[in-house]
C-alpha cells in the first residue's frame, strides 16, 4: 500500500487523461496518471505491432485536437507535427472516381466531373456547414450550463452559450433566421440535408462519409447531420473541417502530452488498472488498483467512459439508483472495426491516376448513400456489413516515420461493426473471417493489395472494448446525438464534469464537447477541478 | 537588330524547365530579375514538406560572388563584422556588413574554398560596394549568379535524400561545413547551411548540370516526402526560424531613402556578428565601438508570441498607454508552433527591458469589415522553432 498521497489522481492515459492532468500539472498540483496498459496513449497509439513499422492501430487521423491546447502544452516542443491531408477520393466500380483537395478549385473541377451542378452548390454547401462550426468553435472550450439551475454561473452560461445560436453577428452570432437552421441541422438525416444541395450520388455518398464514421447511425437516421459537423469543426491551421496525420502516428500525440506532463512534476505509472475509487463520508479520496495498490488524492479524475466509470470502478451503493439506471441507458454502441497493415510497397489502386494527391488521404469504395445505409442495416442484424464503408489511408505515404522509405502502414477503418454478434459472438475464427472480408474487398480495388501485406491486425469492436477500454468499442465514448451532447452529456445535470460523489470528476469523450482526438473534454475538466480548488489559471489559450 | 529585351524580361533559372513543369498553379514570383515559383500546388503542404520530408527549392537568384586573391581573406575580414581570421577552408560562415556609419548593408553566407578564394552569397546586389570596398586589397571579384545553380534542399530526410542522390557521407558534414561532390560526372558543392532552421543542405552547381541534378534528386527522395517549395512557403519557415530578410525586417543601407531607416548590426538583432574585438579594422568598427560604449542603439528586433490566431501582418505595437512603440514586420501562424507568431522592430527600451504589457492592434479582414484586436504580446527569442535535428552530428538518416 502506497502513502504517497497527490492533488489529484487521473484514471486512464488517453489523450483525455494526459490533457487534464498535464493542465493540473501545470498549475503546480502534484497528479499521478494511472493507465491500465502497459503502454500510454488509450486510442491514440503508435505501437510496433510488427518489427519496423508504427501503427496508429486505432484512432489514425487529426484534426480535432484542439490548436489552443497545443500551444498551451507546448507540444511542439516534444515532438509533435501535424501534416495536412492532401486530399480524399472515393474509387468506383465502373473505374472512374471522385476526389476532394487540398486546393479548392481542384476540388470544384473534380466535382464537376460528376456534376457542374454540384460543383457550385459545394461552395453553398461549404458555406452553410461552416457557419455550424463557427457556432460550436467557441462551445467547445465552454463548461455546458446547467438549464435548470439559478446559480450566477449557470445563468450566465446559458446565455453564453445561447448567444451563439441566437445573437446578432456583433457577439457571434448568425442572428435569428440562422437558428432554424442549426435546429434542422441538428436534428437531420445527412441523407436528407445533402439531398438540398446535391444530385450526383458520388458527390452525396462521398460527404456523407464523416457523418457515420464512429457511429452507430445510418445516413438515413435522424441526427447523423451532426454527426458530420463534428468531424468538420476541427482545424488544421485555421483550415476548418481539414484533416491531417500525426507525424509519428498518433501516439506522438500522447507521447507528447505525457512528455509535457512529466516535465511539470507529472507521474505516469503504466500497468495499473484502477478497479476502484475509494469513497470516504461522502467523498472520493483515492483508488485502488488490481494489484492492490491504494493511491489517494484530494481529487480523482476518471478519463474511463461514463459506463466504465460508474457501473466498473464505483460502488453502485455510492450512487442514487436513479443515476446508475441512467448510465446503464447511456447509449455507446460500438460499430467500427479496424484492420492495421503493414505492406511490403504502395498498393497500386488503378482508378486513381498515379501521384494524384486525392489517393494522399482518406480512400472509400461507397458510392451511394444507399449502400451504405444497407451496411448500416446489416449491423441492425448483428451481422458485419456486406459492403461496409471503409475510411482507409496510408499515413505513411505522407509521413516518413511510419516505416522504412519505400514501406507502407495502412490503416482501414469499417463501419459497420457490431459489438455482438447475432450468431453467437465473436470467435478467433469469426475475427479471421471478418480480416479477410475487408481484405477482400480491398483487393477487388488494388490488385496487388493482398501480395504486399506484410502483416495485418484485425480489431473487432469488442477487441477495441477489451483492450482500449472504450465500452462496446464505441469511438466516441457515446453516442454524438442531441440526447447525450452538451448539457445532456454525459447525463442530464452532470455535464459540467463533477461526478455525484464530491471530489471526483469526469474527463473523457463522455463528457461535453465528445469524442474524438481533441483534448477539449480533459481541458475543460481541469479548468473545473482547478476552479474548484481556488488556483488561478494564468497564461492558458484554453 | 539587338535583341529585344522584352523577350525574357524576366531571366528564367536553369531549373526553369523543371520548375514550370511542377508548378500547377502557375503562381510566379519576381526575385531579382528572375522568376521563380511562388507556389507550385498548396503553401502549407509545400511548408510542411521542409518540417516534414525534404522541400527543394530554386535559389539560384540570390547573388553570388567569387572573391579570389592572395589578400581575399583579409579583405573579407575587413567587409564583415565578424572575425573569419581563423575562417577554415571548405566552411561557411553566416556574416553581416556594415556601411562606414555601422549600419548594415546586407546579410549573406561566405564560403572558404581555400584561404585565397571565397564566395559571397547575398540578396542585395553587392558588385559596386565590393569593388569599392576592395581598393588596395588587389583581389579579383566577379559575379556568378548566373554562372551558378543553387537548390536548397531542407528538411528532416534532407540527409537520407542526398545520401540517395550520391552524396556518400554528407551525414558526417557538420552545420555550415562544406564539400564537393562528383555526382553522375558533374560536380555539386554541398553545404550544410539554409534558411529554414531545419536540418538541411544547399547545393551549387554549374547551370548545364541543373535540370539533371534536380531530376536525380527527386528521384533519390521519392520514398522521402520530397516536394518542390515555393517562395511562400519560404517565408514561412524562415519566419519559424527567425532569420532575417533585408527588404523586409530592415532596409539595407545603400536602399534607404531616409538615412533614419538605417539600421545598426544591434538593432536587428545581429550583436552577435559583431566582433568588435577583432584585431583587424572592418568597415564600420568605430561607428560601432562608440555605438556600443555609448549605448546609443535605438531599436530592437525582437520575436513576440502573440494572443489569438490572427496573424499580425504589418501591425503597429503599443505599450500600455497605447504609445506606439515599433511594427511587426513579418507575421505568421505558425502551423508547427501552433503559436501566433511575429518579428518585430520596437524602440528600446521595449523589448529588451520592458518586456510586459505589450499589445498589437491586428486589423482582421472579415468579409468587407475589419475586426480591430487588441492582442497581447510576449516578447521572445526570435529563433521561434530550433528542432535538435537541425545541428545533430551526423545528421538524421531515414
Amino acid at each position: 500500500m502506497s502513502k504517497d498521497t497527490y492533488d489529484a489522481i487521473v484514471v486512464g492515459a488517453g489523450h483525455n487523461g494526459l490533457t487534464a492532468a498535464s493542465y493540473m500539472a501545470k498549475a503546480g498540483l502534484k497528479v499521478l496518471v494511472l493507465e491500465k496498459n502497459e503502454y500510454i496513449g488509450g486510442a491514440a497509439v503508435s505501437r510496433e505491432l510488427y518489427p519496423g513499422w508504427k501503427y496508429s492501430n486505432c484512432s489514425y487521423v487529426c484534426s480535432l485536437l484542439r490548436p489552443e491546447i497545443m500551444r498551451d502544452l507546448e507540444l511542439y516542443k516534444y515532438g509533435l507535427q501535424i501534416i495536412p491531408y492532401e486530399g480524399s477520393a472515393t474509387m468506383m466500380k465502373n473505374g472512374d472516381y471522385y476526389a476532394n483537395y487540398h486546393d479548392h478549385d481542384m476540388t470544384v473541377k473534380a466535382i464537376s466531373r460528376h456534376s457542374v451542378h454540384d460543383a457550385e452548390a459545394y461552395d453553398r454547401y461549404s458555406r452553410d456547414v461552416m457557419r455550424q462550426c463557427k457556432i460550436i468553435k467557441p462551445l467547445l472550450k465552454m463548461t455546458p450550463p446547467d438549464l435548470t439551475s439559478f446559480k450566477p454561473k449557470d445563468i450566465f452560461g446559458a446565455l453564453e452559450f445561447a448567444k451563439y445560436f441566437a445573437a446578432k453577428d456583433e457577439l457571434g452570432g448568425l442572428g435569428e433566421k440562422e437558428i432554424y437552421d442549426t435546429i434542422r441541422f441538428y436534428t437531420m438525416s445527412i441523407r436528407d440535408y445533402l439531398e438540398e444541395y446535391f444530385e450526383s450520388d458520388i458527390v452525396k455518398a462521398h460527404l456523407s462519409g464523416s457523418a457515420i464514421i464512429g457511429t452507430a447511425l445510418g445516413p438515413c437516421s435522424p441526427g447523423s447531420a451532426y454527426v458530420l459537423l463534428h468531424h468538420y469543426m476541427g482545424e488544421v491551421d485555421g483550415a476548418i473541417g481539414s484533416w491531417g496525420y500525426a507525424r509519428g502516428g498518433m501516439g506522438s500525440i500522447t507521447q507528447a502530452m505525457s512528455e509535457c506532463f512529466k516535465s511539470h512534476g507529472g507521474v505516469i505509472q503504466a500497468s495499473s488498472e484502477v478497479t476502484n475509487v475509494i469513497v470516504k463520508n461522502g467523498r472520493a479520496i483515492g483508488v485502488a488498483t488490481k494489484s492492490g495498490d491504494e493511491f489517494y488524492a484530494k481529487k480523482i479524475v476518471s478519463n474511463l467512459d461514463v459506463k466504465r466509470t460508474f457501473l466498473k470502478i464505483t460502488n453502485e451503493s455510492d450512487l442514487e439508483p436513479e443515476f446508475v439506471k441512467r448510465v446503464k441507458n447511456f447509449k455507446i454502441r460500438g460499430s467500427s472495426g479496424k484492420l492495421n497493415i503493414a505492406l511490403e510497397g504502395l498498393p497500386t489502386f488503378p482508378s486513381i491516376p498515379k501521384d494524384d494527391p486525392g489517393g494522399g488521404g482518406d480512400m472509400h469504395f461507397t458510392e451511394t448513400i444507399e449502400e451504405m445505409e444497407g451496411a448500416y442495416d446489416d449491423w441492425k442484424r448483428g451481422k458485419w456489413s456486406e459492403f461496409p464503408y471503409v475510411d482507409m489511408c496510408i499515413p505513411s505515404k505522407s509521413d516518413p516515420t511510419m516505416a522504412a522509405p519505400g514501406k507502407h502502414f495502412m490503416s482501414v477503418f469499417i463501419q459497420y461493426v457490431p459489438f455482438d454478434l447475432a450468431d453467437g459472438g465473436w470467435n478467433e475464427k469469426k475475427k479471421q473471417e471478418f480480416g479477410k472480408h475487408i481484405i477482400n474487398r480491398i483487393s477487388e480495388y488494388s490488385p496487388d493489395f493482398k501480395d504486399l501485406i506484410a502483416h495485418y491486425e484485425i480489431r473487432t469492436p469488442k477487441d477495441i472494448h477489451d483492450e482500449v477500454g472504450l465500452t462496446e468499442g464505441n469511438i466516441f465514448q457515446g453516442e454524438l446525438t442531441m440526447d447525450q451532447l452538451m448539457f445532456n452529456r454525459p447525463i442530464t445535470g452532470y455535464a459540467q464534469y463533477r461526478a455525484p460523489i464530491k471530489d471526483l470528476y469526469m474527463c473523457s469523450s463522455s463528457t461535453h464537447p465528445g469524442g474524438g482526438v481533441m483534448g477539449a473534454p480533459g481541458a475543460n475538466a481541469a479548468r473545473e477541478i482547478l476552479n474548484d480548488m481556488n488556483i488561478k489559471q494564468k497564461g492558458n489559450y484554453y | 537588330m539587338n535583341k529585344d529585351l522584352r523577350e525574357e524580361a524576366l531571366k528564367l533559372t536553369p531549373f526553369h524547365s523543371r520548375t514550370s513543369l511542377a508548378c500547377r498553379t502557375n503562381t510566379w514570383y519576381r526575385w531579382a530579375g528572375y522568376t521563380v515559383v511562388a507556389e507550385y500546388s498548396t503553401t502549407e503542404l509545400e511548408y510542411t514538406a521542409t518540417r516534414n520530408g525534404t522541400s527543394v527549392m530554386d535559389l539560384t537568384p540570390m547573388y553570388k560572388y567569387d572573391i579570389k586573391g592572395e589578400r581575399a581573406k583579409q579583405f573579407m575580414n575587413y567587409l564583415v563584422t565578424r572575425d573569419l581570421s581563423k575562417m577554415k577552408d571548405n566552411t561557411v560562415a553566416y556574416v553581416i556588413w556594415c556601411n562606414e556609419d555601422g549600419k548594415v548593408v546586407d546579410d549573406g553566407t561566405v564560403f572558404c574554398m581555400n584561404q585565397n578564394e571565397f564566395k559571397l552569397c547575398c540578396a542585395v546586389r553587392m558588385l559596386t560596394w565590393l569593388k569599392d570596398s576592395a581598393e588596395g586589397f588587389e583581389v579579383d571579384i566577379k559575379e556568378v549568379t548566373d554562372e551558378t545553380a543553387a537548390l536548397s534542399v531542407q528538411g528532416p530526410t534532407s540527409c537520407s535524400t542526398l545520401k540517395n542522390y550520391g552524396a556518400s557521407d554528407v551525414e558526417t558534414l557538420k552545420p555550415f561545413e562544406m564539400k564537393k561532390y562528383s555526382i553522375d560526372g558533374y560536380e555539386v558543392l554541398v553545404s550544410r547551411t539554409g534558411f529554414t532552421g531545419d536540418l538541411g543542405y544547399e547545393l551549387w552547381t554549374d547551370p548545364k548540370n541543373a535540370e539533371a541534378m534536380w531530376d536525380s534528386l527527386m528521384e533519390a527522395g521519392k520514398h522521402l516526402k520530397i516536394r518542390p517549395m515555393g517562395m511562400y512557403g519560404l517565408e514561412m519557415v524562415r519566419i519559424e526560424a527567425g532569420f532575417i530578410q533585408t527588404g523586409t525586417d530592415f532596409v539595407s543601407s545603400e536602399h534607404a531613402l531616409r538615412p533614419v531607416r538605417m539600421r545598426s548590426p544591434y538593432e536587428i538583432g545581429m550583436g552577435w556578428l559583431v566582433h568588435l574585438n577583432k584585431e583587424d579594422y572592418f568597415v564600420g568598427k568605430r561607428t560601432l565601438i562608440k555605438e556600443k560604449e555609448n549605448s546609443t542603439t535605438e531599436r530592437v528586433l525582437v520575436g513576440l508570441d502573440i494572443d489569438g490566431d490572427k496573424p499580425a501582418h504589418g501591425a503597429v505595437v503599443y505599450n500600455k498607454k497605447k504609445e506606439d512603440i515599433g511594427i511587426v514586420t513579418a507575421a505568421i501562424w505558425s502551423p508547427t508552433l501552433k503559436r501566433n507568431i511575429a518579428i518585430a522592430s520596437l524602440k528600446r527600451p521595449y523589448g529588451v527591458k520592458i518586456k510586459e504589457d505589450i499589445f498589437v492592434e491586428i486589423y482582421h479582414p472579415e468579409e468587407l469589415e475589419y475586426r480591430k484586436i487588441w492582442a497581447t504580446c510576449k516578447v521572445v527569442k526570435r529563433q521561434f522553432y530550433t528542432p535538435e535535428r537541425r545541428n545533430a552530428v551526423p545528421a538524421e538518416v531515414y
